[in-house]
Order: C-alpha cells, then sequence, then structure tokens
C-alpha cells in the first residue's frame, strides 16, 4: 500500500504537476494563435516574440518594482508588473495590426502571404526584444519560491518520496483558469463575443449581419495581447525567460492549437494539454515508479524510458503529423470559433 | 538560350559592384568571404525558388535539408573509424534489417487485414514490440561507438572520399528526407505545409545532435579536408612564390634593400594565400551555381515548367485537366530539397566542420525566405539576387549600425549608458533590418524586386 | 410608400458586364420574383441593388433616396436584408445566436422580434439551442430567413431560398414567405423553381442574357407562351 502511494507521488511530482503546468502555458498560447487564425485568418508565427515582448515589459517592470522595494509578499513581484506587461503587449498587437496587417486584410491577400508578413514582424519584434533586453537568461521569480517543499512533504506523509509544489506552478495553473473561464464566457455570452464567433464562422454573412469587421479584429488583438503576456510571463516565471526559447516555443504552440483544430478556443486548449502531457510521458524514464509498483524479481533494468530527453521537442511534432494525417481537422472540428 | 533583361544586367551589375566597392573599403579578403557566402545563399534560395516560385509548394524545412547536405560532407568526407565499425557495426546493422522487417511487416498487415479497428491495433502491437527490440539492439551498438575514444572519435566516420563528391551525396539525402516529408504532408493546406515543414525540419536537427554514433551530435565534426589547396602549403610552393613575385614585380622592384623586399613579398604570399583559397572556393561555387541557374532555367521554360505554372495558378483547373498535382508537388518539393542539399553540403565545405547546433530556423529557413520573397519568387535570377543581397545586408549590418548609432548619439559622452548599451546591442540590428526589409518588399514590391517574368505560352 | 428601385444596372465581375442595363423594383408588402435562365444574371442583379459589387453604370434608390454607393452593412441599417443562396447560417452558432446576430445592429431590445419568428417558425423555438450545423436543410433555410428577418427588414431579399430542398419543404418555405409579405414586408427573390415562385409572386422579371426580357404580373407571366417553352417546361 504504501509503495502504491509512492507511486503515485511519484507520478504527480513529475509527470502530472509539471504537466498541467507546462500544459498551461502551451493552452493560453495556442488559444492566442487560434484566435488570429479564426478571426485574421492566418497562422501568426510572430506570436512567440509577442509572448516574449509581454514578458520582457513585465520583468523590466518587475525590476522597477523592486529597486523601489514595492513587492507582494510572498507572491512573485511579476505579478504586480504583469497588468503593464499586458497593456504593453495589446498596444503592440494593434501597431502592428495597424502598420503591418491591416493593409493586407483590406486587400484581402491569402493567408500565406499573411504568414509571411508575420514572419517580417516576428523578426522585428525579435530584434526589439534583444536590442532592449540582451540574449542572456533572466531569472526573475521572486517572492516564497516553493509552497511545499518535498522535504515537508515527505516528514508530513512519512512517504519516501517527496512532492514539491513550486509557487510559479500555482500561480500558473490559477491564472489559467481565471483566464479561460474569462475567455469562454466572453466568447459565449457577451455580444461581441458572439460577433467574434460570427465573424469566424461565416465573415460574408457577419458583415451583412452589420457586424463591423475593424472592431472585431480590434478585439481579437486585445484578448491575443492577454492571452500571449500572460503565458510568455508564466512560462518565464516556472522556468527562466530566455528571448531566443520563444522562437522554439512557437512550434508546439502550433502543434496544440493544430491538434486540437485550429481556430477552435476549446481544442487549443485541449490540444495544450495534450501536447504537453505526451511530451513528458514519452520522455519519461518510468523506472523509479515501476519499482515502487512491481515485485522485486520483475524489477526493470534500464531506465523504461520510451525516447530520450533529448527528442521530447520531436513528439509535440510526431503527434502534430499523426493528427493531421488520421484527421486533418483536428481533434475538435478547427475554424469555429 | 536565357536572355537577360536590361534591368536584370543592372542587377547583375549592382550584385558585381558590391563586392568591388567592399573589396576597396575593407579589404579583398573580406570582400571573398562574403562573396562565397552569398553564392551558397543564392544555390539555398533557387531550391526554394523551384518549390515556391515555380509550383507554389512552400517549403520551410530549409534548414533540415542543409543539415541533410551538412551530415552528407562528414560522412563522404571523414576518414573510416574503423574501430567504431567493430564496436557497433553488427548491432546496426541488425537493428536496420529488424527495421526493414518492422516495415515490411506493417505494410503487410496494411494489406491483408481490412478491419480499419484491428489493422489500428495489430500495428500498434507490432510497432511498439518491434521498437523495443530494436532498441535493444540499437542502444548497445551505439553506446559502443560513441564510448570509442570519445574526445576525438565516438562516431562511424565516413567513406573517407573527397568532399567535392558530397555536393551531389547531400542532393540525395536531402532529396530522401524530402520525400519522406512530401509523403506524409503535401496535400495539407500551404500553411500547415509550412508549420508541418519546419516542425520536421527541426526533428531532423535534433536527430543529427542527437545521435552521437552518426554525426558526432553537439561535440561536432572538425578537420574535414577540403577541395581547394591549404594556405600553408600554397606558401611553400615555388609556383606560387613566382606567381606572386610577378604579380608584384613593380612594386617589390621598388624597393632596393633586400630583406624588406623578403618581408614585403613574405606579407604578399600570406594574404595572397588566403585570397588564392578563397578565389577557388568562390569559382567552384560559382561553377556549381551557374550550373545549376542553367538548368533551373531551362525547366521553367520547358513544358513541364508551364504545367507548374498552370498548377500554381489554378489548381482546380490543372486538376481537372487530369494532372496528378500531389505527385508534381512531390517531384518539386524534393527537387527544389536536394539543390538546398547541395547548398547545405557546401556550407560545410567552406567551413571545414559540421556544428548540429548551428542550425537554427531563424538563420537558416527564415533568412532565406526573406532571400526568395525579397529577390523575386519565380525568377531565378531574382532568387540569385535575393540571396546575394539579403546576405550582404546580413553582414554589412553591423558596421552600418555602428555607423548609424556613433553618428546618432555624436552628441554624447563615450561613456553615456544609452550610447553604450546600443553599441552593445549592435549585432542584434541586423534582425530588425531583415524584418523592415521583408515588410517593405511585400508591402511595396510584392512581387519582389526582380518578379517572375510572364510568358504568354 | 418603402421601395427599392434599380435602374439601368450594369455590374459584372473582373470588367465583365453580366448584367446591361437592368430595372428593377421592389414595393412594400409586394413578392417579386425573377427568373431566367441558368446564367442569366439573376443574382448577379441581386447583389448589384444590395451594393455587394460595383456598377458599371446605372443607380440604386431606396424610398426615392440615391444609395448607388453606399455600403452594403449600411443598407442593412436602412432596412434592407438579404438571404443568401448558401452559406447563410452561422454553422457553429446555436438558432437562437443566429438570430441575435441577424439583430446585431438593434440597439433595442430584440426578444420581441425573436419571439415574432419563433412564432413565424415553430420548429425554430423548439430548437433554439441546437446547434445550426446540425439542423435538416430546410430547417436552416428558416434560420436563414429568421436571421435576416430580426432588423425588421422593409425590404427582404431572397437568392434562390428553395434551392436544394424537397417539394414538401419548399411549399412550406413559400408559404412562410406569403405570411412574411402580410406583415408589410416587400420581397424580391431569385428562383430556380420558377413555376411555383410565380404563383406567389405579385410581379415577376425575366432577364435573358443578363437583359431585361419581360415583366408583368405572376399570372401573366405563367400563361405566357413563350415563359412557359423557354423555361417553364411547357
Amino acid at each position: 500500500m504504501i509503495d502504491f502511494l509512492n507511486s503515485i507521488v511519484v507520478l504527480l511530482n513529475f509527470i502530472i504537476i509539471p504537466g498541467i503546468a507546462y500544459g498551461s502555458q502551451l493552452a493560453l498560447g495556442a488559444l492566442g494563435v487560434t484566435f488570429v487564425y479564426a478571426i485574421l485568418r492566418f497562422a501568426n508565427f510572430a506570436h512567440g516574440e509577442i509572448m516574449s515582448f509581454g514578458a520582457m515589459i513585465t520583468i523590466l517592470f518587475t525590476w522597477f518594482f523592486q529597486s523601489q522595494n514595492i513587492n507582494l509578499g510572498i507572491l512573485p513581484t511579476a505579478l504586480l508588473a504583469l497588468p503593464i506587461g499586458i497593456i504593453a503587449t495589446i498596444i503592440l498587437c494593434i501597431i502592428s495590426d495597424k502598420f503591418v496587417f491591416q493593409y493586407y486584410r483590406y486587400q484581402k491577400s491569402v493567408p500565406v502571404v499573411l504568414a509571411m508578413v508575420s514572419i517580417g514582424v516576428m523578426f522585428v519584434i525579435n530584434a526589439i526584444i534583444r536590442i532592449i533586453i540582451g540574449t542572456e537568461t533572466i531569472k526573475f521569480s521572486d517572492g516564497q519560491k516553493f509552497i511545499m517543499k518535498a522535504k515537508q512533504f515527505k516528514v508530513m506523509t512519512g512517504l519516501n518520496e517527496g512532492l514539491a509544489l513550486k509557487s510559479s506552478q500555482v500561480i500558473t495553473i490559477l491564472i489559467t483558469i481565471v483566464l479561460l473561464t474569462f475567455t469562454f464566457w466572453f466568447l459565449q455570452k457577451t455580444k461581441t463575443g458572439k460577433s467574434m464567433r460570427a465573424f469566424s464562422d461565416n465573415e460574408d454573412l457577419a458583415l451583412l449581419s452589420g457586424i463591423n469587421p475593424d472592431k472585431v479584429v480590434f478585439t481579437t488583438w486585445i484578448i491575443v495581447g492577454v492571452l500571449a503576456c500572460v503565458a510568455g510571463t508564466l512560462y518565464g516565471l516556472d522556468k527562466s525567460y530566455k528571448p531566443i526559447i520563444y522562437l522554439n516555443l512557437v512550434l508546439p504552440i502550433f502543434a496544440s492549437a493544430i491538434v486540437g483544430g485550429i481556430g477552435n478556443p476549446f481544442g487549443a486548449v485541449v490540444g495544450g494539454y495534450v501536447i504537453a502531457f505526451s511530451e513528458i510521458m514519452v520522455t519519461y524514464a518510468y523506472k523509479k515508479f515501476l519499482v515502487y509498483l512491481l515485485p522485486s524479481p520483475l524489477e526493470p533494468t534500464g531506465l523504461v524510458q520510451l525516447l530520450s530527453t533529448d527528442y521530447k521537442f520531436a513528439v509535440s511534432f510526431s503527434i502534430l503529423v499523426i493528427v493531421l494525417l488520421i484527421r486533418p481537422s483536428g481533434i475538435f472540428k478547427g475554424r469555429v470559433l | 538560350m536565357i536572355k537577360f533583361e536590361s534591368y536584370e544586367w543592372i542587377a547583375i551589375a549592382i550584385m558585381i559592384s558590391l563586392f568591388i566597392f567592399v573589396g576597396f573599403i575593407q579589404g579583398w579578403s573580406v570582400s571573398l568571404v562574403i562573396l562565397n557566402m552569398c553564392i551558397i545563399s543564392a544555390i539555398m534560395t533557387m531550391g526554394v525558388n523551384i518549390s515556391w516560385g515555380y509550383a507554389g509548394v512552400i517549403n520551410f524545412g530549409v534548414m533540415g535539408f542543409l543539415a541533410m547536405g551538412g551530415l552528407a560532407a562528414v560522412i563522404v568526407s571523414y576518414p573510416p573509424i574503423t574501430e567504431s565499425w567493430q564496436v557497433g557495426g553488427r548491432g546496426l546493422g541488425i537493428s536496420f534489417i529488424l527495421l526493414v522487417i518492422l516495415v515490411i511487416a506493417v505494410m503487410y498487415i496494411n494489406k491483408i487485414v481490412t478491419k480499419k479497428r484491428n489493422r489500428y491495433l495489430l500495428n500498434t502491437i507490432v510497432i511498439f514490440f518491434g521498437i523495443l527490440l530494436i532498441r535493444h539492439f540499437y542502444l548497445t551498438a551505439t553506446d559502443n561507438i560513441e564510448d570509442v575514444n570519445p574526445a576525438i572519435a565516438g562516431f562511424l566516420g565516413g567513406l573517407g572520399l573527397p568532399i567535392i563528391f558530397s555536393w551531389i551525396v547531400g542532393g540525395f539525402f536531402a532529396a530522401g528526407v524530402a520525400f519522406i516529408i512530401g509523403k506524409v504532408a503535401l496535400g495539407l493546406r500551404s500553411d500547415y505545409l509550412a508549420i508541418v515543414t519546419l516542425g520536421i525540419s527541426e526533428i531532423v536537427v535534433s536527430v543529427l545532435k542527437h545521435e552521437e554514433w552518426l554525426s558526432r551530435g553537439v561535440k561536432n565534426v572538425i578537420g574535414l579536408k577540403r577541395p581547394v589547396p591549404y594556405e600553408i602549403n600554397l606558401q611553400n610552393a615555388d609556383w606560387f612564390i613566382n606567381l606572386v613575385t610577378y604579380l608584384n614585380s613593380t612594386k617589390l622592384n621598388n624597393i632596393i634593400d633586400t630583406s624588406d623586399r623578403q618581408q614585403v613579398l613574405n606579407n604578399l604570399i600570406i594574404d595572397g594565400s588566403g585570397i588564392f583559397v578563397k578565389l577557388s572556393y568562390a569559382l567552384l561555387f560559382l561553377i556549381v551555381m551557374v550550373i545549376i541557374f542553367y538548368f533551373a532555367n531551362k525547366a521553367q521554360l520547358s513544358p513541364w515548367g508551364r504545367m507548374m505554372r498552370a498548377i500554381r495558378d489554378n489548381e482546380t483547373a490543372a486538376n481537372a485537366m487530369g494532372k496528378d498535382i500531389v505527385k508534381q508537388h512531390l517531384i518539386i518539393f524534393v527537387i527544389g530539397a536536394a539543390i538546398v542539399g547541395v547548398a547545405g553540403a557546401m556550407l560545410v565545405t567552406l567551413d571545414g566542420l559540421f556544428t548540429p547546433s548551428g542550425y537554427r530556423p531563424l538563420r537558416f529557413t527564415f533568412i532565406i525566405w526573406i532571400m526568395v520573397i525579397v529577390g523575386g519568387s519565380g525568377n531565378n535570377l531574382g532568387a540569385i539576387f535575393g540571396g546575394f543581397v539579403i546576405w550582404f545586408s546580413w553582414i554589412e549590418a553591423a558596421p552600418l549600425t555602428t555607423f548609424i548609432i556613433n553618428q546618432l548619439t555624436a552628441g554624447l559622452e563615450p561613456t553615456n549608458a544609452l550610447k553604450l548599451h546600443l553599441l552593445d546591442s549592435v549585432p542584434y540590428f541586423r534582425y530588425l533590418f531583415m524584418g523592415l526589409i521583408l515588410l517593405l518588399i511585400l508591402r511595396y514590391r510584392p512581387k519582389g524586386i526582380i518578379p517572375e517574368k510572364i510568358r504568354h505560352s | 410608400m418603402i421601395s427599392l428601385v434599380g435602374n439601368n444596372l450594369t455590374a459584372g465581375y473582373g470588367g465583365i458586364d453580366i448584367i446591361k442595363e437592368i430595372n428593377l423594383e421592389v414595393n412594400e408588402g409586394e413578392i417579386v420574383v425573377i427568373v431566367g435562365p441558368n446564367g442569366a444574371g439573376k443574382s448577379t442583379a441581386m447583389k448589384a441593388l444590395l451594393g455587394m459589387l460595383k456598377l458599371t453604370s446605372g443607380f440604386v434608390e431606396y424610398s426615392k433616396k440615391e444609395i448607388t454607393t453606399m455600403l452594403p452593412q449600411n443598407r442593412i441599417n436602412l432596412g434592407l436584408a438579404f438571404v443568401p443562396q448558401t452559406q447563410n447560417v452561422f454553422t457553429g452558432m446555436t438558432v437562437e445566436e443566429n438570430l441575435e446576430m441577424g439583430g446585431f445592429l438593434r440597439k433595442d431590445e430584440i426578444t420581441h422580434t425573436i419571439n415574432d419568428i419563433f412564432n413565424l417558425f415553430p420548429i425554430l423555438k423548439e430548437k433554439r439551442n441546437q446547434n445550426t450545423g446540425e439542423l435538416s436543410g430546410g430547417q436552416r433555410q428558416q434560420v436563414a430567413f429568421g436571421r435576416a428577418l430580426m432588423t425588421k427588414p422593409k425590404i427582404l431579399m431572397l437568392d434562390e431560398p428553395t434551392a436544394g430542398v424537397s417539394p414538401i419543404v419548399m411549399d412550406e418555405l413559400f408559404s412562410r414567405i406569403i405570411e412574411v409579405r402580410k406583415t408589410g414586408v416587400g420581397i424580391l427573390m431569385v428562383e430556380q423553381n420558377a413555376k411555383q415562385a410565380l404563383n406567389i409572386a405579385d410581379r415577376g422579371y425575366v432577364l435573358v442574357n443578363g437583359r431585361n426580357s419581360r415583366e408583368g404580373s405572376g399570372e401573366e407571366l405563367l400563361n405566357n407562351s413563350e415563359v412557359r417553352k423557354s423555361f417553364l417546361g411547357g
């Protein structure tokens, strides 16, 4: 019985909790990508950089608050700076739309052209970030680091295995719940949210119903700005902030959005968790877990690992390819907001 | 025959004068270094242009195909490491045979089991246990190989052939990978295809990074043999010394003191050997570029090229005419990737080393795409022009930025924090330039600087 | 009296004029049908009236006011409504949400109007919380119809409302159209099922090769031997 509990704790500690936290970050990112895809109808390669930009502004203001000795006690100061980061990210999104994307929308350019344009935007934002903050790795989480340390858990329960709970993980999960609830409430219950769904569903008919496309697009960028900044900041808070990592993050984010059914917000969220859990589960060495469960003669000698952790990243893509082959529209039918 | 329009001649003249300009300002050595990379970039760009410009097939996997070309350079030219083959060859052989058996088994299952659910179930079971079995042999073999003298070897090595062969082999390697990707992903909508190719290229690079027995992974392969002479050999070769003396005879004759003259001559020989090596590379690369350019143009003008354009401009109509679009797309995707693979092998040849961790999408996929868009998709000369101009700006962005920052902040103290920060950030301004160039071209000249010539046929 | 009039409309796509100097008129409270052979420019004529394509020449009047250059959205605000032939519902949204979107521009309370529409199409009330994508063709057509009525239009334009539905559903839809007319709405529709449409029409236009060929009351056109021969099937 104790062995069984220990094995469960191992799973919780190494798979479930990190999976939920990482999955939440991917889900928020994928939700942003899916919004742009559903309303503006293109794959936004700049999304990772938008996330990075939001995180950067949050970090700059975190430093400022820290220098002024303003803090939130046990909570990270970044939470205080986050709203400023969000506003800055929204402004960035709206500026890039006004000066860049809008033109192609009015021209009714094909999606591929807009994707190319987003690559240009990606380069520009990327440069701005590097010029402002450089390329160094930045740790900016302060306050109390752990809600529960592995040791505390062991003492508390008397089990062999510890369960660590980082505050960044708990914050990630709580903020994600709040943000997702708000987003879905907005889409389902408000008139503006419904008009966005209508626009995504059938643009011509939305125009015939008098829905103003510019207003829909504007609202979309606001939501995308919020989601991107929060996702970027939470990712940086949980791991650490590295400007170059966000370009690599774009791929699992796209994978999440497409696996869930691109353009479908619910799918994006589910896709985020699917990708996060498969990355972790396929590359986790189950030896420790099995040692607790199996009688000693059956204990595995190897690591019992399907793929080495080097291929974490490849997992998300393999899943994407499999899904595209078996069910091209994603788990949930895509392109309906 | 290929005929250039007058504006195309102007483009060629611009490209040549750029290098002469840099030659006079920053020295011929710098100019040739840039030129060599420009030529390689131009070949990559032509590769992308063939699939995108001719047929509208998007290829965001440039990085992966370049890396495959690079791997070819290693496998062709590195001397074989017999010890590695002895300890791991058999295990690898067995796992390869098992893999083939597995693939055949899966194909057989797909053929005889008709019920979809049974088929999926059976496939999953066979693949799962098959992989476990293969991994057993494979991991022992690769571990053994990686233990062979890890500081300098730890991988299988290559065939020990002249590296120049790898340019062809690299094309085939890239084509092979492209064939698999194409089989899987072509037929998807273009933005999906972009994401999928981008992702698969990341997978290719991560395999090269982590399969040390094959490519030495992040430990890099260095010291690949060159196809051109080494500077040190040139400096001791009589004919080269005589050549340098002859070329500089007037200058040397003006120096009366013998030891001074010897000193000047030695310097000239050292400089000259560097330039000679770079010129030799440039010549080899130019030959490849011209050959590819010639055939690319010929293909574009052929009935096949016309059919590709027809497919690109109106897929539905081409489909109705009975063209097998997916097959044609696959062909052109593979050809384009092969050319990129050639460029990848050339790139490693020029560097003399293979660094898998150096393959990053920003530098090796997106910049190439900027070259294609800026140059003019669908026009081969445009592709070359894009490759030249963008690589040139990529390199010259730093000196230019330093100059601009110094001008703008001339009024500030040398210790001013903003000025120092900006000067520290000089390397990052190139990304800004690239982004702005791309956005400006897409906005004001969406067909590129040298657009596709519309042929009425 | 409210009316929508197109005078000498010439328009088309990509520089090729599909309709040439066409005159159309529809007044409140009447059903006007445009019939004609395939490719005669019936739908194009309707889209020209709505401003969905640019006119080469001619002008459009709504209640004696010229609206030729007005955007379609603004014409909707004025009292026009349009039901496209295909993709005329938001398939990812429920029936009720579709109706709400139809009344997007309304500033006042729309529940009354929704109830009116539910009374007109009782089946929609039953399925109010169901996704429109899950409904049958005829039911979807009713949703499309209802969505257009949400703005309380004075003139309603229907592009082949009965395309692809069974004859029973067609009869049902036509009887609804008559009911809508009773509320004072003017209806302009393009129809393939010319015979049935002319049966309920007050007036009709026959278009051939993008030009006005004939016009008259529904009955007149039905009884005209030439019209019968060319496309009413004898």
